[in-house]
């Protein structure tokens, strides 16, 4: 019953994910800022995830590490450059598998008829970095899919 | 993965006659013949189509002079799947995350609000 949408237009450095909640906005704000929240839902169905930091404002430092049941770690930090409760989190973002590729993802929240509708946009250092998160199937835990992703850019 | 094989391979599936003849296929080799059999087109025309699915690998046909038969090969239709897991990884996991969300809200709704009234809104 989920009426998430994901664009990603080509030739372009941006992936758009769409989706809106049963919840008011300060709950959904919070669910994004909290960190005993994040804990409870960010990552992976087959994952644990550890905030190991997240200070939601200007200038704040996050770190998530997400833990699989077969003893595989992914970590992922980035910097808050902006936290407007409840309507907008700009943070950068990066996978310690993969230094050196960072994206800025913007997230908003919108009320409207009882509903809380999401938009984040994550957008990217080039159009290779961006097509290769897509191809990867956002997969980062699985060496696999990431030595795809290294020949995927290193092909440029 | 081979780009230039998916560039063939996907033009050769932008025809709805190719995608048929390989629908066909899947049910077993057949001859031009018999592959022309559905379509109010002449067998020189089908002949064209079966050797752009030849080119791109999508089909191989026989050697028997007079019978020819065509074969479907699965290893390009098989790149294609591959090609397309990513995205379909992709989109699967968007879905997971928000799901767990979704869980989450919920419960949070039901610890603020146990007796029916709403908390701090």
């Amino acid at each position: 019953m989920s009426d998430l949408k994901v664009v990603a237009d080509p030739g372009t450095h941006e992936i758009v994910l769409t989706r809106s909640f049963d919840a008011p906005r300060d709950q959904v704000f919070k669910a994004f800022t909290d960190p005993d929240a994040v804990a409870s839902w960010w990552g992976f169905r087959d994952s644990k995830t550890e905030v190991a930091e997240l200070e939601a404002r200007p200038g704040g430092r996050w770190r998530f590490v997400g833990r699989d049941s077969n003893g595989g770690e992914h970590a992922f930090h980035g910097v808050y450059h902006d936290a407007v409760a409840p309507e907008r989190i700009v943070y950068t973002f990066e996978y310690e598998g993969m230094p050196g590729h960072v994206l800025l993802e913007t997230i908003t929240f919108e009320e409207r008829d009882g509903r809380t509708h999401m938009t984040d946009s994550s957008v990217f250092q080039s159009v290779a970095d961006r097509d290769g998160m897509l191809a990867s199937g956002m997969e980062s835990g699985a060496a696999e899919s990431m030595d795809q992703l290294d020949d995927y850019l290193a092909k440029g | 993965m081979d780009e230039d094989r998916l560039n063939e391979t996907f033009a050769a599936l932008a025809d709805p006659t190719r995608r048929a003849i390989l629908g066909r296929l899947m049910g077993g080799e057949a001859t031009v013949t018999q592959l022309a059999e559905p379509f109010a087109m002449t067998l020189p025309a089908v002949s064209k189509h079966l050797k752009v699915l030849e080119k791109a690998g999508l089909i191989t046909r026989g050697r028997e002079a007079q019978w020819r038969p065509c074969r479907l090969e699965a290893d390009p239709l098989r790149q294609v799947a591959d090609w397309l897991d990513g995205y379909r990884r992709f989109w699967e996991r968007s879905q997971e995350r928000f799901g767990r969300l979704d869980d989450y809200l919920r419960e949070a709704q039901r610890k603020e609000a146990p007796d029916g009234h709403t908390g701090d809104r």
